[in-house]
């Protein structure tokens, strides 16, 4: 038989580069939406009409969008993210060490919570209808309905204001030792475990509990496995699909939630650059940022869906 | 200790839904000797799997053993804690499921579950038991032998895999081997390789079996005694032959009946000019249609048939032959890709919507699956209301006293009518579907593969009712079926499909004589009889007609 994983896995590829073209027209459609002339707010009050006039049209701004959106996007292929309007900085340079900032927090953040999460949500399922079980759902529904930004608020008060344990703000460049590094991370990275690791505890139970139900659970069983066995070697490789795909929504979710947990925090990341690059109207700053996000949602997902491709024998 | 299976006074209890505890298994006593094949038969819901499987100390969800003792080969099953009958299954009792396909784990090879009890109990280097599984695939006459163990559940057919399960099961040279239905779910033809293949490895490893089934003429092939179960208790234990030639208990004698259902005399259809449904080329498929005018996979090349008004035709032929396919184009649920339906003279269109709501009326489809076809939220009296009201138009009181009417016909009490499907038993719910499809006043009704979900003597019953039913209303029935003997006592054509094809028309009685097609034969050949000798007697008749295999289901 014929494997078709090359094709299937080619064309999942495809999709994601068409959606990545969709997204880049999207965003840059939004930004042009955002009130207000970036020439005037540039030149300030004072500006005359006349050089105003003679800004826009050093920036391009006089031509018509879709030739912007083409002069952009090629800009983006041949690496060049352009100049910020703020400080006429290169974006990339701008963008550089903030996105290792905050691959460097969304990595810790997976480190811990993806082993927690998977653990925690087999053991569950394992021990279904148990007292455990029932207390890692309650806390789990618990905790994907509370806002990321009250988790972190709360965290804050009471481990900075009231126990005065940790600093409230992240300051990366005062890092000198590992405990400083761990001060400095684990408020951000506890806020953001919480709320990813719920979902992907549900998920994980939901998808063992679902392979355990099958005859071939049962079969295991009647060769005389062990329940560390049957979920192991029988249950586990067939929930695999479901939770690749849940660990790569919850992680793709902390792209989301870094935005208000650098906020919060005060971290030096790239969310924290975005939030401010919308204050000041920097279009190619935004723009890039954007694009980063979403660059790597599709990359989670597609990665998602290429392992539960090879993870399907009926497609070897 | 002289049995190697003692069970004395057997109780188990299930918990139901509503949190009541009934008792499913009410003080079951039986043994089993060294070696020797004892049958477990009985309809569904008599307790014969949860007995089986108490045999290896499990007792399903739900379910739990409360009383009694199950001795195999001098432990006793339902005393032991678990870690000391994980110990003892796989290599002492061994268990062949009822699907196969259900049992193997879809993501890991053959061979890795078939030598994965060795390696639980630690029971031999991991070379030898691969070795031994070929040697095992190579007794159970598996394909390619060598080979087979590599490829995944998917990649194998459903006899074989039954077949593989059974070699799962003897790896660990267990002493007891628990069969669970193992051939229900397959094709008469692939029923014989299975059986025989399992009645040469059990010779072999000379192991003792308990074989559950509610197949009589299969049990007759492979046991050495039967044990009939009801409600949970035992009727009647007896040697094959005795169960076989002097049943003692009724139910026993029901069981035996309904073996050989028979239709009853019917009135000599009266002659009339035109068939009632000519079927003329046509052919028909899934998936997108090609450029030569054909769909991607055809599942009927150009079929023709008709049927006489009064007339039964039945339609035989194994999963996969395009015969339910036939049924729904008939019934205009699939479009046809070309050929032409003419009802009663008249052409009919080819799909749902462009046939007018007489058209509709006249031609009626049953279901086999009840389950699936009744809608699980409407009472008995609405299912059976609406086409009351869609058809003739009747509402209120009229339509109430028409849904009574039809739980006449089809003798269902008329209290029935307030209950939901889920509250019927198998066979009521299936005399409910087949009074939807009367509420039509239909003059053709497909019936499709409709008594292969139902045990023996409830589908005898059924079978006996479509009689009826056709003596007061004049019916004519298209009965589908792979069940042979089903279709010879109710049709007075049979039509023989295979790959697409229809191959050969032939009156009940010519089936099995000379001259016919070679699968047609097969087929007659391959129905299961009674005789205890028949699986030994064709087993000498050289090797299987030689007939390729049918061709794999349409997806």
């Amino acid at each position: 038989m014929k494997s078709q994983i090359p094709s299937l896995v080619l064309g999942r590829i495809l999709v994601a580069l068409l959606t990545l073209l969709v997204v880049s027209f999207t965003i840059f459609c939004a930004t042009e939406l955002l009130p207000g002339d970036v020439a005037e707010v540039l030149l300030g009050q004072a500006a005359t009409p006349e050089a105003v006039a003679g800004l826009r049209r050093a920036m391009h701004l006089d031509e018509p969008a879709l030739l912007r959106f083409l002069r952009w996007l090629g800009g983006l292929l041949t690496g060049d993210l352009g100049t910020s309007y703020a400080n006429h900085l290169p974006v990339a340079q701008l963008i550089g060490g903030r996105l290792v900032n905050t691959l460097k927090l969304a990595a810790v953040t997976a480190l811990i919570s993806v082993p927690v999460a998977l653990a925690t949500g087999i053991a569950a399922a394992v021990l279904r209808g148990s007292l455990f079980d029932r207390i890692v759902t309650a806390l789990a529904i618990g905790v994907v309905s509370v806002p990321e930004f009250m988790v972190a608020t709360s965290a804050v008060l009471l481990f900075a204001v009231y126990l005065k344990w940790l600093p409230a703000l992240s300051f990366t460049s005062e890092v000198q030792s590992v405990w400083q590094l761990l001060r400095v991370f684990i408020m951000p990275v506890i806020t953001l475990s919480f709320v990813i690791s719920a979902q992907m505890i549900r998920m994980t139970r939901a998808a063992v509990i679902e392979a355990l139900s099958k005859p071939y659970a049962e079969m295991a069983l009647l060769k005389g496995a062990s329940r560390l066995r049957i979920v192991l070697r029988h249950a586990l490789p067939n929930a695999v699909g479901p939770i690749v795909n849940a660990v790569a929504l919850s992680l793709s979710y902390l792209l989301g939630g870094v935005i208000i947990v650098e906020t919060i925090f005060n971290y030096p990341g790239i969310a924290k650059l975005m939030v401010d690059a919308v204050s000041t109207r920097d279009l190619p700053l935004i723009q890039t940022c954007a694009m980063v996000f979403c660059l790597g949602y599709l990359a989670l997902i597609t990665t998602a869906d290429i392992l539960a491709i090879l993870a399907n024998p009926r497609l070897r | 200790m002289a049995n190697l299976v003692e069970i004395r006074g057997l109780r188990v209890e299930a918990r139901t839904d509503s949190g009541r505890r009934v008792e499913i298994i009410r003080g079951v006593d039986l043994d089993v000797a060294p070696g020797e094949i004892l049958a477990l038969i009985g309809e569904s819901g008599s307790g014969k799997t949860t007995i089986a499987l108490t045999l290896m100390g499990y007792a399903r969800p739900g379910c739990r053993i409360v009383g009694g003792s199950v001795h195999v080969d001098g432990h006793d099953m339902a005393a032991l804690p678990e870690a000391a009958r994980a110990a003892l299954r796989g290599t002492t009792v061994a268990y062949i499921p009822q699907s196969a396909a259900a049992a193997f784990n879809p993501a890991r090879t053959v061979m890795d579950q078939v030598t994965e009890v060795a390696r639980i109990h630690d029971l031999m280097p991991p070379e030898e038991a691969r070795a031994r599984a070929v040697a095992l695939f190579r007794a159970l006459a598996l394909p390619e032998p060598e080979t087979i163990g590599a490829r995944y559940p998917h990649q194998v057919s459903g006899g074989q895999l039954q077949r593989l399960s059974a070699a799962m099961a003897l790896i660990g040279r267990p002493k007891l081997v628990i069969f669970d239905e193992p051939t229900t779910a397959l094709d008469v033809t692939t029923q014989i390789e299975v059986l025989r293949a399992f009645k040469s490895v059990m010779k072999d490893s000379g192991a003792a079996g308990v074989y559950v089934s509610h197949d009589l003429a299969v049990v007759a092939q492979v046991a050495d005694r039967i044990t009939v179960l009801k409600g949970g208790a035992v009727q009647e234990v007896g040697a094959t032959a005795q169960i076989l030639s002097a049943p003692a208990h009724p139910y026993t004698r029901a069981l035996l009946d309904a073996f050989e259902p028979a239709g009853g005399p019917r009135a000599a259809p009266a002659p009339s000019g035109r068939p009632l449904l000519a079927v003329t080329d046509l052919v028909a498929g899934y998936g997108p249609i090609g450029r030569d005018g054909r769909p991607a996979v055809t599942a009927l090349k150009a079929v023709s048939l008709t049927v006489e008004r009064g007339d039964n035709l039945g339609i035989i032929g194994e999963s996969g032959c395009g015969k339910s396919t036939l049924a729904r184009v008939i019934a205009g649920i699939i479009a046809p890709v070309s050929g032409s339906i003419a009802f009663d003279g008249a052409p009919l269109a080819p799909g749902l919507r462009a046939r007018s709501r007489d058209a509709l009326r006249r031609l009626q489809i049953v279901f086999q699956l009840a389950d699936t076809a009744l809608n699980p939220a409407q009472s008995v009296g609405d299912i059976l209301g609406r086409p009351l009201t869609f058809y003739h138009g009747r509402r209120g009181r009229e339509r109430e006293a028409g849904v009574d009417a039809l739980l006449d016909m089809v003798r269902l009490p008329r209290a029935l009518r307030h209950r939901l499907p889920e509250e019927l038993s198998g066979g009521q719910k299936q005399r409910v579907n087949l009074a939807r499809a009367l509420a039509a006043e239909p003059e053709l009704v497909i019936c499709d593969e409709i008594t292969s979900a139902l045990d023996t003597v409830v589908a005898a019953a059924i079978i006996a009712l479509l009689g009826d039913l056709q003596r007061e209303l004049g019916l004519s029935y298209i009965f589908i079926s792979h069940d042979l003997s089903m279709v010879r006592s109710i049709c007075d054509r049979i039509a023989v499909m295979y790959a697409g094809e229809k191959i050969e028309e032939l009156a009940p009685a010519a089936f099995g004589q000379a001259g016919t097609h070679a699968y047609s034969r097969l087929l007659h050949a391959s129905m299961p009889k009674l005789d205890p000798g028949w699986l030994d007697g064709l087993a000498q008749q050289a090797e299987p007609p030689a007939w390729p295999a049918p061709a794999p289901a349409v997806p």
